[in-house]
């Protein structure tokens, strides 16, 4: 292609080309090139479709705040939806399509939208699908969701990755203009630590775009120069492609670094961005400011942009958007355009002042006193209809129209923690309002001074007086001459024109008309205007269109734009893709692991893992045959019955708890009783919350005279240490307890069925008959010759069992010797299913049953709960509704017929009863197949269970679609007399 | 004095401890150092400062550490540090500090609750802060924190300006090492 629109001039590098495609057609491009200025150079204007009515739309600005020419750039996974070609950075073998439209961008399908607006207009859809209200959910809004949006999704995986970071830093500066580079300056020479942030991959702002002189370089040399010399003071940072997005609490700030959006794909191990938060004792909004229209008939045409802007992509990118180049202006600095475009040999045909009277520009048809009221031509601009101050119409032809309403100062970010922006009338503009985020100033054209001269005078300014709060010395140094013009400024938000649309926010299609039918409908509160309208909403949040709308509405309010308000910008300040702010959470990576001890042995064996919380423990371990997990577990729990099985038991909280208080710390924080425990022996414990509702229950030995070890259920092992930190920190800090976890230190084995003790004294050093260690003994011994080991004489199986545990790094060995020593007999490992089944076949509560919303009434433990002293949730559990004798009890449930499953979740009922929730009785809370009793069983709760025990019920599932008779049973189905365990 | 024959693993599941280098990073996990915990009793500072000074266990400043041979420490919460000691010589180290320091404090044994690595580069800041919201250059050379890395709880020590240690949980030392390695590649 030809570049035919490629002039003079740049910060283009013409010695290297790029190849890129756009709707597959080929172009060339060069680096230092934006996707539009590259497209632009080729001629191309029109880059997308609008969203509502698919209107043609090519770029109307040169930066983040673009509305309307969004792609989707990149093909397959890498597939990018509504990015910004005018900050899409051009890399050699780009692809990017247009997007919202069909078959093709020249001709859309859609675009019959655009001949029945008069039906699209603002509150469409709340109008008009209100009735039948049945037909929202199934019908209209799947229908309205197909046909919204902008881009689509590749529904592919992202392959890339995304990594996050922490800086710190006694100075941000975001945005590195004359005012963020001359603060950077100031503060660098001086010392304090800089970051120094931007969005653009080029640092220089506006200096970039214009053709002024600072000092006696041009604008962009002495950027260059400013950043060269900034790049070699080892305190300051910079950071381009690094868009600051977010103010947070205590100087906290978020931004996005495209580390390799301006690449093919990114280096292999590289992010392709990266998340940082920065932490800063000071910050400066340097982000200058963002020009907006005049709103006018037909203003959206491809060809159409920000005055500003046309001459950002004749200066910085050697582009002139047409060859035959009109400018609107209410304003100075539009005439600017029109001069640089001529400078530049662009045919400037015409240039429509709105303002009256004033000098006349030297070559260039003036119009003083005239406006733009429409314009003509379909997939791009042809001409433009000009309203001259006498009344009289002409028709101008042209190919591109530069508008300048003025400029809007950057208030978004000093907007985050909800300052309000305030109206600066002789700008014709908000500025950032008090009560911004602490420490954080705004700066040049950021804060409404919107000179060259001002900018690097405030950024000084600025700086210095960070300086001075951080305790450094600095003095201001003579500021280069720069460009120091007044603002001239005679606002005009719209041209009072003819009955056709106006956009004021081309993103979302709203126009005049649709502020004008809100406040018709009395939506004339700005944050109601927003929605009904949804203006400054999507990509752009407003940038260029918000201002406006808020003019228009004051127009017809008969109120000033200050009194009318503006909405306020929250973060981010551009669109974050969900990966960035994943990071390398995601995916199998989405956590951390923990591993058992045993897992290298289980892993070896084929075991069968599960994810609970974070840990992987063994679900159960198939033997070669075995093709369904039933078969194994059954096995599992026969052959432990019948004679010994091993269960890597690690992952329970394991607490320290030592101090003269310990004991009667314990007493506070159990329902039961731990001071009487008599050293080397254990117990099981209750655990309240504060409502009474049980929080936790575990075993905790008594290790010493001061020193306890508790043991919590896998879930809760951090939630309970939490708790008792609190407790320890907030409630009794008098008391002597000190508590550290050693969950992971031990590698801790549970050794069950009637050969646990034959097992384990092959490998116990010292006597563990049960007259040496009887039922509920807890004690230190060594094992196979001397390893300092902690053995407690418990039972979650109902069998005779014990929990042996060593120091983690020979829990590998462990579980070998284990498994060695237990071949005599049988020895089986089992996982967790196995554990719960020998759990609800002796009928201990866990997970289901310890739900948050139960006590220990509901659970058989009522008993359990001391009134002999205070505890946590004691005070609590004595509320009459909690000892309701018609409330939940654990009971246990068994089919009628053997052969028939049981569903957990099912609900009881009595026999006859309709299935109606008056008449529900409880639930099913944990069901398991019992290999011993050849049957399903299960625990529930049920009103009143403990009188139930012996009659017969109904279990109801809905979902599942089951209706079982059951026979309500005592939940402790096996062993009920506890003999085997103290066998 | 132990003379059984079970044959210790290491957090990564190995015989001996791994050495990885990428690029300027060296990771070296340690195995070789027993770890316990020291807690003040209460309203016995004193007398725990006594016994300490006494046994050589050095109980630095908060968010310190200190050196020393063959007692290292650092603190870790209030009134609360961790003991460092070779594992050759000490491997019963919660034992021997009970010896030491009697009722003085509360010592629970720690050696492998953790997986310790020592990182080591010329220039540790650009992997470190895409880890741990430390401000490592600006921290002086033995401070101790804990810190939050890939949403694992860890105490960092930086021995010096080229070396930082870590402590992470040693159930997840795996995920902890990968965490530093992809790190690691994303800035080499």
């Amino acid at each position: 292609m030809t570049q035919a629109n490629r002039i003079s001039g740049g910060q283009i590098d013409r010695t290297q080309s790029f190849r890129f495609t756009f709707d597959g057609q080929p172009y060339i491009g060069h680096p230092g090139d934006t996707l539009a200025s590259a497209l632009l150079a080729n001629g191309v204007q029109l880059m997308g479709r609008s969203f509502k009515y698919h209107r043609p739309r090519g770029p109307l600005s040169a930066g983040s705040e673009e509305p309307n020419a969004l792609v989707e750039l990149r093909s397959g996974a890498r597939q990018e939806p509504n990015t910004r070609a005018t900050v899409a950075e051009l890399f050699d073998g780009l692809t990017a399509n247009s997007q919202n439209r069909w078959p093709s961008l020249r001709f859309d399908a859609l675009a019959i939208n655009d001949r029945l607006n008069t039906f699209f207009t603002a509150g469409f859809y709340y109008k008009t699908f209100m009735w039948p209200a049945a037909f929202w959910e199934k019908v209209y809004e799947p229908i309205i969701r197909r046909a919204a949006g902008l881009g689509s999704m590749s529904r592919l995986e992202d392959p890339d990755e995304y990594d996050k970071g922490f800086l710190h830093c006694d100075l941000l500066i975001i945005g590195a203009g004359p005012a963020g580079l001359m603060a950077a300056l100031t503060a660098g020479r001086a010392g304090a630590r800089v970051i120094l942030a931007d969005e653009d991959f080029r640092m220089g702002g506006r200096l970039n775009a214009e053709t002024y002189a600072v000092g006696d370089q041009a604008g962009a040399d002495w950027a260059a120069d400013a950043v060269t010399e900034l790049a070699s003071l080892p305190n300051v940072r910079l950071m381009n492609r690094t868009t600051v997005v977010g103010a947070f609490d205590h100087g906290i700030y978020s931004a996005v670094e495209r580390v390799s959006d301006h690449l093919p794909t990114p280096l292999p191990g590289k992010p392709r961005q990266t998340l940082w938060r920065i932490y800063s004792a000071h910050a400066i909004s340097a982000g200058g400011a963002t020009e907006r229209p005049i709103a006018f008939e037909n203003n959206d045409r491809p060809g159409i942009m920000l005055a500003g802007s046309l001459r950002a992509y004749a200066n910085r990118w050697g582009v002139a958007v047409g060859d035959r180049v009109a400018v609107f202006t209410n304003n100075d600095d539009g005439l600017r355009s029109a001069k640089d475009l001529q400078a530049k040999g662009v045919d400037v045909v015409a240039v429509i002042d709105s303002r009256e009277g004033g000098d006349l520009l030297p070559g260039i048809r003036h119009l003083r006193g005239a406006e733009v009221i429409d314009s003509g031509g379909k997939l791009g601009l042809r001409s433009i209809t000009v309203r001259q101050s006498n009344g009289k119409t002409e028709v101008i032809r042209v190919n591109a129209l530069g508008v300048s309403g003025g400029w809007n100062p950057n208030v978004n970010i000093t907007s985050h923690h909800r300052s309000r922006p305030e109206w600066r009338a002789d700008i014709a503009a908000f500025v950032p309002g008090a009560g911004g985020p602490d420490h954080l100033t705004s700066t040049g054209a950021a804060a409404g001074t919107l000179s060259t001269y001002g900018a690097l005078a405030t950024g000084q300014g600025q700086a210095l007086a960070v300086l001075e709060s951080l305790g450094r010395s600095a003095k201001p140094v003579a500021l280069p001459k720069a460009e120091d013009a007044p603002i001239a400024i005679s606002p005009l938000w719209y041209v009072h024109h003819g009955k056709g649309r106006a956009w004021i926010d081309p993103q979302n299609d709203v126009t005049i008309k649709d502020v004008k039918l809100a406040h018709q409908e009395n939506f004339s509160s700005v944050e109601h205007l927003k929605r009904y309208t949804t203006l400054g909403m999507a990509t752009d949040q407003g940038k260029t269109g918000n201002v406006i709308g808020l003019a228009v509405m004051a127009e017809l309010t008969g109120r000033s734009i200050p009194d009318t308000g503006t909405t306020i910008y929250r973060p981010p300040y551009t669109p974050v893709a969900m990966g960035t702010l994943a990071g390398r959470s995601r995916g199998k990576e989405f956590k951390p692991f923990r591993l058992t001890p045993s897992h290298k042995w289980a892993s070896e064996q084929g075991a069968v893992f599960v994810e609970v919380g974070n840990w992987l423990r063994t679900q159960w371990l198939p033997r070669a045959g075995e093709t369904h997990w039933r078969q194994s577990v059954d096995r599992e729990v026969l052959a432990t019955r019948k004679s010994v099985g091993i269960c890597d038991v690690t992952t329970l909280g394991k607490i320290d708890i030592q101090g003269t208080d310990a004991g009667a710390f314990l007493d506070r924080v159990y329902a039961n009783t731990f001071s009487t425990l008599a050293v080397g022996k254990c117990r099981y414990g209750l655990m309240l919350r504060e409502d009474g509702m049980v929080f936790d229950d575990g075993t905790t030995a008594r290790m010493g005279e001061h020193e306890y070890v508790m043991t919590t259920t896998t879930a809760n092992a951090v939630t309970v240490f939490r708790h008792l930190e609190f407790c320890r920190q907030c409630l009794w800090p008098d008391m002597d307890v000190q508590l550290i976890s050693t969950t992971e230190a031990w590698a801790q084995y549970s050794v069950a069925g009637p050969n646990a003790r034959n097992l384990l004294q092959k490998l116990v050093d010292q006597d563990i008959s049960d007259a040496a260690f009887p039922y509920m003994g807890a004690g230190n011994v060594t094992v196979c010759g001397g390893l300092r080991a902690r053995l407690f004489r418990i039972s979650f199986s109902g069998e005779l069992a014990y929990e042996i545990a060593v120091p983690t790094r020979y829990g590998d060995a462990m579980i070998r010797k284990l498994v060695g020593a237990g071949a005599e007999f049988d020895a089986v490992v089992y996982g967790t299913e196995t554990l719960g089944v020998m759990r609800i076949e002796k009928g201990h509560v866990a997970g289901n049953e310890l739900n948050g919303q139960s006590t220990a009434l509901n659970m058989g433990l009522g008993k359990m709960v001391s009134k002999k002293k205070d505890s946590i949730g004691m005070a609590m559990a004595q509320r009459e509704g909690m000892n309701d004798p018609a409330g939940y009890r654990l009971v246990g449930v068994k089919p009628v017929d053997p052969a028939n499953p049981l569903t957990a979740g099912s609900h009881f009922l009595e026999l006859g009863a309709a299935p109606v929730v008056e008449n529900d009785g409880g639930w099913l809370t944990s069901m398991i197949y019992s290999p011993h009793l050849g049957s399903h069983i299960a625990l529930g709760y049920l009103k009143a269970g403990d009188q139930k025990i012996g009659q017969r019920m109904r279990a109801v599932n809905f979902l599942n679609k089951t209706d079982t008779e059951v026979d309500i049973v005592s939940p402790h189905f096996f062993d009920p007399d506890g003999e085997r365990l103290r066998g | 004095m132990v003379s059984h024959d079970l044959k210790p693993l290491t957090a990564l599941g190995k015989d001996a401890a791994e050495v990885i280098t990428l690029g300027p990073y060296t990771f070296t996990e340690r195995f070789d150092v027993a770890l316990a915990s020291v807690a003040t009793r209460r309203g016995r500072d004193k007398d725990l400062a006594k016994a300490a000074k006494a046994a050589g266990v050095p109980l630095p400043a908060p968010a310190r550490f200190a050196a020393g041979t063959p007692y290292s420490a650092f603190w870790v919460a209030p009134d609360m540090w961790f003991v460092e000691a070779p594992f050759a010589t000490h491997e019963d180290l919660a034992r021997l500090l009970k010896i030491a320091l009697g009722e003085t404090a509360s010592i629970t044994e720690q050696t492998d609750a953790w997986v310790r690595f020592d990182i080591s580069a010329p220039d540790l800041s650009p992997l470190l802060e895409r880890l741990s919201n430390l401000d490592l250059s600006s921290l002086p050379i033995g401070y101790a924190s804990r810190t939050v890395i890939e949403h694992l709880g860890t105490y960092l020590i930086k021995r010096s300006d080229t070396e930082v240690t870590l402590y992470g949980p040693r159930a997840s030392a795996k995920s902890l090492l990968h965490a530093l390695e992809v790190t690691a590649k994303s800035v080499i």
